[in-house]
């Protein structure tokens, strides 16, 4: 199936052996849109890869930038000022909504669902990515964190939009849940279908919802603390089956969290400097040594691991790429599983093929 | 000569009417618009010699399900992706303009609200490229398209669209409208095979699968319709649900506990039939890309559209003729309205069904599909076929007796399927989650 077949999610393409339409061996083939990303990192300036980081996963290009800026402010040192920390956690959290939309959206269209809840969907998609172009002049690739905070400061208009958007976000999703949560034949489908153990998903490096539908109680938001998480209360869902209908599950569950958290960032926001005044940004020379930051992904853990020699440029600069690695268990998945199933066991991991071809 | 044409046309003309007016006295509904079909049929072959005359008229019954269905598919597609449209939040096809010409610039200024999209799409398959696969079995790749066609329309030949409205008066019409369905599964196996393509292949497996599978119960669906009428003909049928209760409850098979079971699995079969979502296995869009219609272009892909649309006009009105009364009205005051208008309002209602379960469910799983229809509805219709033999024994009897039968022909079908359906939703259930500290 692919590269071209229409619910790849892009340019993926899986050898698949059949009897009748059982899959009996799967071989992933990737890399059609490779673009060294890595290699155009260590060639670039720190600065300059940020709007390359926007690129890997085009739906999340918030925190992939925050991830990056995370590795930059631990290799240099650079402290993050409280509203920025406050303002990062708001457009995670945003960005998480947005793509665990998205991916419940797509995952019913590969279920075969004419197009309804992908419309729904892409409905509250838009007037999140409206929320992004007002605030960094870009709906999806963003380029809006620097090293030290973030580029722009959002105005109390902006964060008076976000909240209404945040509390009108629990009525879209109940709605969304009536539509399909409780569907037969949508329990029927994905109900014991990808079937992943718990054991297999931890030695296969599984984060994210994925891992959290197998039962691993493993999200770095609690486990890093990173930024200021530690002062939000909320809760990580954990499923016991890991099947399709439990990752769809467990991000329905994390978005209603998310909104929590997005209530409780915009109660204790407080004002003051966007981004470092001592930050430098141009001419940015990090003295040697390595750093690794991580942050949890909507996909995952997405991390950059960077090694400077005091140049401009990394000399070397890796991505740990959340779609990558839990896309690696997709032949243990599909066996003994039929056509059909392939296709929306390959939706409900989420990928994207820009982040996992890089 | 033209004189003596005219003169023989005259009086068949009145003859004809004094037999239509003698045969429907009782219902008394002689009025102009009820007639004017078969009137405007008889002005025109009228024209001709008597021995041309049958003819004449079969021809211009073709003319007329060619003209009236094709029309209908048309505006069926717009409707759809309108429908379509309105339940996924966005407008629908709302652009396709009216041509403009030199002569009268005005008219490509008209709004017509999508109106003319059908047109649009007509002139674009009309000019496509015409596509055969290579490897392809090329006189199947052609004729595929064209026998789904043929036996979709052939099934709209027996259905009566209002009085005396049916093309052609069969005895055995009820078998030969199924005979005529199921030979359409035929062409989409075709199809898949003459493609010579993976997927295509895989939904022409899928497509005889389903095919078997729900053959069964869509014919076991409608035998209780049969034993009550007592006929298999079309007509006879339509005739056997004639008159109201009290007054004013129809006595559509619907209104029955076997018609509604039957009516439902009918319906649910008909959905798997002419491959409709949620049982659209074999063009499947997310798995097998378009299955059979993978390798189609063009105005054979047209076709194809055009046969599904047929072959789901034709079940409905099917539908509608052995359960919902087929073209009486449902009230004795609204019998003003023509027949054909109420046949084309309850089809229409019909096809708004599919439509709507269409924008709303996900697809079945092919075994599911199966399983679902072997273990769920086969038996159902086997018990609804005895359900109704209890049915009229009881209503032989007292005036009690017609009473309890209500309830008990009722338990008789409700029960099995509350087990049934159990058994069926055995594996899964909804389910609660936990929360890490």
């Amino acid at each position: 199936m692919g590269p071209h077949h229409p619910s790849t999610h892009g340019v993926f393409r899986m050898i698949v052996t059949l009897d009748g339409e059982t899959i009996v061996k799967l071989k992933p083939v990737f890399g059609y849109l490779h673009r060294n990303h890595e290699k155009i990192g260590e060639n670039t300036t720190y600065l300059a890869s940020m709007p390359y980081t926007d690129r890997l996963d085009y739906l999340c290009s918030m925190t992939n930038n925050w991830a990056y800026a995370l590795a930059v402010e631990k290799l240099a040192g650079q402290p993050v000022p409280e509203r920025a920390e406050y303002v990062r956690v708001i457009l995670a959290e945003l960005t998480r909504l947005l793509n665990h939309t998205c991916l419940a959206g797509f995952l019913m269209q590969d279920l075969g669902c004419s197009g309804t809840p992908l419309m729904y969907a892409f409905r509250e998609r838009e007037k999140i990515l409206d929320l992004f172009e007002s605030l960094s002049g870009s709906r999806m690739m963003c380029n809006y964190q620097r090293f030290g905070g973030c580029r722009l400061d959002p105005t109390a208009d902006w964060l008076a939009a976000a909240k209404q958007l945040t509390d009108g976000y629990g009525r879209f999703l109940d709605e969304f849940e009536t539509l399909l949560t409780g569907n037969e034949i949508i329990m029927a489908r994905t109900q014991g279908t990808g079937r992943l153990s718990p054991e297999l998903a931890v030695n296969a490096g599984i984060t994210g919802p994925m891992l959290r539908a197998t039962g691993v109680n493993y999200d770095l938001r609690k486990v890093d603390a990173y930024g200021i998480y530690s002062r939000f209360d909320f809760r990580v869902p954990l499923g016991d089956h890991g099947d399709v209908y439990d990752r769809y599950m467990i991000r329905v569950l994390e978005m209603r969290e998310s909104i929590k958290i997005l209530q409780q960032a915009f109660a204790a926001i407080p004002a003051g400097p966007i981004i470092d005044p001592g930050a430098k940004l141009r001419g940015f020379r990090p003295k040697a040594g390595e750093a690794y930051g991580r942050i949890e992904g909507p996909k995952g853990e997405i991390g950059f691991y960077l090694i400077s020699d005091g140049t401009p440029n990394p000399y070397r600069y890796r991505v740990r790429a959340p779609s990558f690695v839990n896309l690696t268990v997709l032949e243990d998945m599909c066996l003994g599983q039929t056509v059909a199933d392939a296709v929306i066991i390959l939706g409900s991991v989420d990928i994207v093929l820009g982040e996992v071809d890089r | 000569m033209s004189v003596v044409v005219v003169a023989t046309s005259a009086s068949e003309w009145t003859a004809l009417r004094v037999v239509d007016s003698l045969a429907l006295v009782a219902t008394a509904t002689d009025r102009f618009l009820e007639c004017a079909p078969v009137m405007l049929r008889d002005a025109v072959t009228g024209l001709l010699p008597d021995p041309w005359r049958w003819i004449a008229n079969g021809l211009f019954a073709i003319v007329a399900i060619f003209a009236v269905f094709g029309l209908l598919f048309a505006f069926l597609t717009l409707a759809e992706r309108k429908i379509l449209g309105r339940v996924q939040n966005r407008p629908g096809p709302n652009r396709a303009p009216t041509p403009t010409f030199p002569f009268a610039k005005f008219l490509g200024k008209i709004r017509t609200y999508g109106l003319a999209q059908p047109f649009a799409d007509g002139v674009k398959a009309l000019t496509k490229e015409d596509i055969v696969p290579d490897g392809a079995d090329k006189v199947l790749h052609f004729l595929a398209p064209v026998a789904l066609l043929a036996f979709a329309t052939l099934t709209l030949v027996v259905i009566p669209f209002g009085r005396n409205l049916v093309a052609l008066q069969l005895d055995a019409a009820v078998l030969y409208f199924f005979a005529a369905g199921a030979a359409t599964e035929l062409a989409v196996f075709m199809a898949g095979w003459a493609s010579r393509n993976k997927y295509s292949l895989l939904a022409a497996m899928r497509a005889l699968a389903q095919l078997i599978s729900y053959e069964l119960p869509l014919l076991l669906s409608w035998v209780p319709v049969v034993m009550i009428a007592g006929s298999l003909s079309t007509v006879a049928i339509v005739e056997a649900q004639a008159g109201w209760k009290f007054g004013f409850i129809p006595h559509w098979h619907v209104l029955t506990p076997w018609g509604f079971a039957g009516f439902v699995i009918f319906m649910v079969a008909a959905l798997a039939e002419s491959n409709r979502s949620p049982f659209d296995l074999p063009e499947a869009e997310s798995e097998l890309i378009a299955g059979h219609l993978t390798e189609y272009s063009g105005f054979k892909y047209a076709f194809f559209f055009m046969a599904e649309y047929f072959g789901m006009c034709a079940l409905s009105g099917m539908a509608v003729t052995l359960f919902l009364g087929g073209w009486r009205a449902p009230l004795p005051f609204l019998e003003f309205i023509p027949s054909y208008a109420w046949f084309g309002a309850k089809l229409l209602a019909l096809i708004l069904g599919f439509m709507w379960i269409r924008a709303t469910f996900p697809r079945l799983r092919i075994d599911q599909l199966t399983r679902f229809s072997w273990k769920f509805l086969v038996p159902l219709a086997l018990i609804n076929l005895g359900n109704t033999v209890v049915w009229a024994l009881m209503s032989g009897g007292s005036p009690a007796l017609a009473l309890a039968r209500w309830p008990v022909c009722a338990a008789i079908i409700v029960v099995p399927f509350v087990w049934l359906g159990r058994a069926q939703s055995a594996s899964y259930a909804p389910r609660t989650y936990r929360y890490a500290a």
